[in-house]
C-alpha cells in the first residue's frame, strides 16, 4: 500500500537536495544557513519517526534558530531571463500550459476514480490521503514530459525549485510550527480558559446576542489559534452545545456547520493561519507581509455577520 | 482558574504586531505556554517537536517547486499574461471571479487539494490577473501591482474556506460531527454540508462584489 511515509520521503530527497545544491552554491553568501534549514527539513521529513520526540524539539528549535537569527537568504540559482522566457513563451505557445496542467489534472482524475470507481475499493492507497498521493504522481509526469519536450538541464528542476523555496524561506515551515503551536495551547488549557470567559460574557436570555457571542468567538479564537479547527471544539463545549442547542432549542446542525464557518472568517484575517495568509505572501513576493490579509478583511467581516445571522434565523425558525 | 498560560497568547499578539520573526515569535510562545502550563522544560521541546512530526503532510505540497520552477524558466508566465492580452474582454475581476466559482465549485466535490498558491496562484492566476489589470488600467505602479497579486491569493483562500465544507467528507465535517456526537446528537455529514451551501453563496456574492470594485478602481486611468 502506498502510505504517507512514502511521500515524505520523496519530499525529503527534495529538501535534501536543495540544501546540497546550496551548501555547494559559493555566489550565496549564506549558503551555510540554507543549507542546514533544509536539511533539517530532509531530516524531518526522511527520519522524524526515527529521532524521537525530544529529537524533533531540537530539530525544531535548530529551524526556528536558523531562520529567526537571519542566518538564511534568497538565492540566485542559474535560471533563465525575462526576454528569454518571452522568447520562450512566444515559440512554444499555448502548449505550454499542458505540462502545468498535468498536476491538477492527475490529482482531480485520480481523486475521482479512485473515490467513485470500484478502483478505491482494492486499498492501494493509505486512506484519506489519495490526493496528496495523485498530486505527487500528477509530479512526477509533469517532470518527464518536460525532460521529454524541452530537455532541461538535468539539475534544473532541483535548481528552479530552491529558487522558489529560498524565495519563500521560513514561511514554507511557518504552518507546521503554528500547527504544533496550537498542539501546546490545547496542553496548557487555553481552550477551556478562553471557553469560561466567553461564557461570562454572555447575558442571560438573549438569543441574538448569544448567538454572536458564539460567531464572533469563533472567529477570534480561530484568530489567536490560526485555525478553526481547534476553536469548534471549545466554543461548542462552552456555548454552542449547552446555551444554544441545550438552552433555547438550536437546530444543532446549523449551529455546528454554520458555526465552523464563522470562525473560517477569522481565518482570513489572522498572521497565524500562516499557509493560507502569509506563505502566499512570499511566494508572489508581496513587500507587505500581511498584504493578503489586508484584501481579505473587507470580504470576511460582512461574511461574518451573515453567518451570525444564518445560525440566529435558521437555527432557530 | 490557571490564567497564565494566556500570556502566550498576549506574546503571539505583540510578536506578529511587531512584525518580529514569526519563527522565534512562534517557538518564544510556545516554551512560555508549555511552561506555564506546568510542563518541565524537556517535556515542552518534546510535545513541539512531536506535534511538529504529527503536522509533516503540511510541507508535501512543495514537492510542485521543481515542477512551477521548470515551466518558469520556459516562459509559463508570460504564456499566461499574453493569453490573458489576447481576450478582449477579460478584466481582473472577472477573472478572478470565474476562478472564485471555480475554486468553490472543485472544493465542494472534494477536490480542495488539487488548486492553491503554489499550484495555480502563482504560475497562473496571478500573471493572469496582472496583466488583466495592464490592459485596463495601464503600467501598474508597484502599490496597485501588490493588490491585484493579493486579491488573487485572497480569491484562492475565500473560493476554498467557503466550497470545501459542502464536500461531506472533509476534515472540518467529521469534527463538527464527532464533536456533536459526544454530546449525543447524531447529525449525518451530508446534513452538515447541506447547512454550508447558504454561507458558501454570501461568501461568493461578497467577494464577487468586491473583485467587480477593484475593476472599476482599476478602469479608473493613473
Amino acid at each position: 500500500m502506498i502510505a504517507m511515509h512514502w511521500l515524505y520521503a520523496l519530499a525529503g530527497a527534495m529538501f535534501a537536495a536543495f540544501a546540497l545544491l546550496s551548501a555547494l552554491d559559493t555566489a550565496h553568501s549564506k549558503r551555510f544557513g540554507n543549507a542546514a534549514f533544509w536539511g533539517l527539513m530532509a531530516l524531518s521529513l526522511l527520519g522524524g519517526d526515527a529521532i524521537g520526540d525530544f529529537g524533533n524539539g531540537l530539530l525544531v528549535l535548530g529551524l526556528a534558530g536558523l531562520a529567526g537569527f537571519g542566518l538564511i537568504g534568497r538565492s540566485s540559482p542559474p535560471t533563465t531571463g525575462a526576454e528569454e522566457r518571452e522568447g520562450w513563451s512566444q515559440r512554444l505557445g499555448n502548449r505550454l500550459f499542458l505540462p502545468a496542467l498535468i498536476i491538477p489534472v492527475t490529482a482531480l482524475i485520480g481523486t475521482l476514480l479512485y473515490n467513485y470507481t470500484p478502483i478505491g475499493g482494492l486499498g492501494w492507497i493509505e486512506a484519506k490521503r489519495e490526493t496528496y498521493v495523485f498530486l505527487a504522481l500528477g509530479v512526477l509526469i509533469a517532470l518527464a514530459t518536460i525532460f521529454a519536450w524541452l530537455r532541461p538541464p538535468a539539475l534544473a528542476p532541483l535548481q528552479e525549485g530552491r529558487r522558489l523555496i529560498d524565495a519563500i524561506g521560513w514561511a514554507a515551515v511557518l504552518p507546521q510550527m503554528l500547527a504544533a503551536l496550537g498542539v501546546l495551547f490545547a496542553a496548557a488549557g487555553v481552550g477551556d480558559i478562553i471557553g469560561g470567559v466567553t461564557r461570562q460574557a454572555i447575558p442571560e436570555g438573549s438569543v441574538f446576542l448569544t448567538v454572536a457571542v458564539f460567531g464572533l468567538g469563533m472567529a477570534l479564537f480561530t484568530m489567536i489559534m490560526g485555525n478553526a479547527f481547534a476553536a469548534f471544539p471549545v466554543m461548542a463545549a462552552a456555548i454552542g452545545v449547552p446555551l444554544l442547542i441545550v438552552g433555547y432549542g438550536g437546530d444543532p446542525a446549523v449551529v455546528g456547520a454554520v458555526g465552523m464557518l464563522a470562525g473560517f472568517c477569522g481565518t482570513l484575517m489572522t498572521p497565524m493561519a500562516a499557509n493560507f495568509n502569509l506563505v502566499p505572501a512570499a511566494l508572489l513576493e508581496l513587500k507587505d507581509q500581511y498584504g493578503v490579509i489586508r484584501a481579505q478583511v473587507a470580504t470576511a467581516l460582512p461574511l461574518l455577520v451573515l453567518n451570525i445571522l444564518i445560525i440566529y434565523f435558521a437555527a432557530f425558525r | 482558574m490557571n490564567y497564565w498560560p494566556l500570556l502566550g497568547i498576549a506574546l503571539v499578539v505583540i510578536g506578529f504586531a511587531l512584525k518580529l520573526n514569526p519563527m522565534l515569535v512562534v517557538t518564544a510562545a510556545a516554551i512560555v505556554t508549555g511552561l506555564l502550563g506546568g510542563m518541565d522544560l524537556i517535556e515542552v521541546v518534546s510535545t513541539f517537536g512531536k506535534a511538529f512530526n504529527d503536522n509533516r503532510i503540511i510541507a508535501i505540497v512543495w514537492i510542485v517547486l521543481p515542477v512551477i520552477g521548470l515551466l518558469e524558466r520556459h516562459g509559463l508566465q508570460q504564456r499566461a499574461a499574453s493569453v490573458i492580452r489576447g481576450l478582449k474582454s477579460a478584466t481582473t475581476g472577472r477573472l478572478l471571479i470565474l476562478y472564485l466559482a471555480y475554486r468553490q465549485l472543485t472544493a465542494a466535490i472534494g477536490l480542495h487539494s488539487t488548486a492553491g498558491h503554489a499550484q495555480t496562484v502563482r504560475p497562473l492566476v496571478a500573471p493572469m490577473a496582472l496583466a488583466a489589470a495592464e490592459k485596463q488600467h495601464g503600467t501598474l505602479d508597484e502599490e496597485t501591482a501588490e493588490t491585484v497579486k493579493a486579491y488573487s491569493a485572497a480569491t484562492d483562500n475565500v473560493g476554498l474556506f467557503f466550497g470545501e465544507d459542502i464536500f461531506f467528507a472533509i476534515g472540518s465535517i467529521v469534527l463538527i460531527q464527532q464533536t456533536l456526537v459526544t454530546y449525543g446528537y447524531n447529525l449525518s455529514p451530508l446534513e452538515l454540508a447541506l447547512w454550508a451551501i447558504p454561507s458558501a453563496i454570501c461568501a461568493f456574492l461578497i467577494h464577487g462584489a468586491r473583485l467587480l470594485l477593484l475593476d472599476r478602481r482599476l478602469g479608473q486611468k493613473p
